[in-house]
């Protein structure tokens, strides 16, 4: 029934994060309503509340807008003109970076290797 | 500022040795679902039939909805016990009325589309329904209330994992917006998400009291693992 969660960090977080990510790979797409908080709420099997916090943050970052009387749809662009698909792109990329970072991978090797890895799957398909 | 639920100064113990509470003092909010978290023998069950008017405290005062315990917070207050108390030769059709006559915030029709859902024959006797669903039918009655404060003693304790997914369901659903819940358990990582705040309680002391997600952030780690951290022995 529940979406899941892990240990340490703030659900509404883990909540917006997931919101995110239905939107960047086109499961929600501009222009659709959000169900209501307690429909999600039920969906993700947390608290109300806390689905509350989190959609009010993706309001305020304009990933979300509410209109007064028919409740709450997905936006296209976010403030600044970045779109929710770059964002949670960039995350990706951080993560990949930071990894190889600790790895000991040079930031020169880096793009190469994202290729060399790329050519090699073509070539196994 | 008025709290849902008041406790000052309460104390209580069994006999003259067994102290459970010395000085309890204890405010709850509307409109939150809360845990009372604790190793056996801490309190919880205790504080919740301190609540419900089942125990009366040695001193102190609690207050819900700034009414003292009597009939006038009974019938504002929905418990569920640890254990269950109806008489099994009944069919769940009687248990309906009985709850019916009982408590004038009890919604028959919410009873019935609950137990729909879940494909329980109200025509059967308690006795003749699995262990599961028999404690699906005592969350029922109590849900179908609507109260200010629901009582919870170990909601989830004793089914199986997808009967817990459903009772956490049914809390989430029908639970009244404004009501509080106050839900005892020690199965933590079942439950966290659905909480507002947590109340870690050890040997009648609360030794926290704190939004969910606040302290998850503050410590990176889990409801549970902060738990299993608190009540190390």
């Amino acid at each position: 029934m529940s979406w899941k969660f892990t240990g340490e960090t703030p659900i509404y977080i883990q909540i917006m994060d997931e919101i995110k990510l239905r939107i960047a790979r086109g499961r929600l797409k501009a222009g659709d309503k959000v169900p209501s908080v307690r429909e999600l709420a039920v969906m993700a099997g947390v608290n109300p509340n806390t689905m509350q916090k989190a959609l009010s943050e993706l309001e305020r970052e304009g990933v979300l807008y509410s209109q007064r009387t028919s409740g709450r749809f997905v936006s296209d662009k976010m403030p600044g003109g970045s779109d929710v698909k770059n964002d949670v792109g960039q995350k990706y990329i951080k993560t990949y970076v930071d990894e190889m970072r600790l790895l000991g991978y040079g930031d020169d090797e880096l793009a190469e290797l994202v290729n060399r890895y790329i050519e090699e799957e073509r070539e196994n398909e | 500022m008025s709290d849902l639920v008041e406790i000052s100064g309460v104390a209580k113990h069994y006999g003259t040795k067994k102290v459970i509470f010395n000085n309890l003092n204890l405010s709850l909010e509307s409109g939150k679902i809360i845990g009372l978290l604790g190793p056996n023998g801490s309190g919880k069950t205790t504080l919740i039939k301190l609540l419900s008017g089942l125990l009366s405290p040695a001193s102190g005062t609690i207050l819900i909805d700034g009414k003292s315990i009597g009939p006038e917070s009974k019938a504002i207050v929905s418990y569920l016990p640890e254990r269950t108390y109806f008489n099994e030769s009944l069919k769940v059709r009687n248990l309906v009325n009985m709850f019916k006559d009982f408590y004038a915030d009890f919604d028959e029709q919410r009873a019935y589309d609950m137990m729909n859902l879940l494909n329980i024959d109200a025509n059967m006797t308690l006795k003749k329904l699995s262990k599961g669903n028999k404690e699906k039918v005592q969350l029922i009655m109590v849900m179908s209330r609507r109260a200010k404060l629901y009582l919870l003693d170990e909601p989830i304790a004793g089914v199986d994992p997808a009967a817990r997914d459903y009772i956490l369901q049914t809390i989430l659903t029908n639970y009244e917006p404004t009501a509080t819940v106050l839900l005892s358990t020690h199965l933590i990582y079942d439950i966290e998400k659905i909480l507002d705040e947590v109340i870690f309680i050890k040997n009648g002391e609360i030794v926290c009291h704190k939004p969910a997600d606040e302290l998850r952030e503050e410590r990176g780690m889990s409801i549970d693992e902060i738990f299993r951290e608190v009540f190390r022995c």
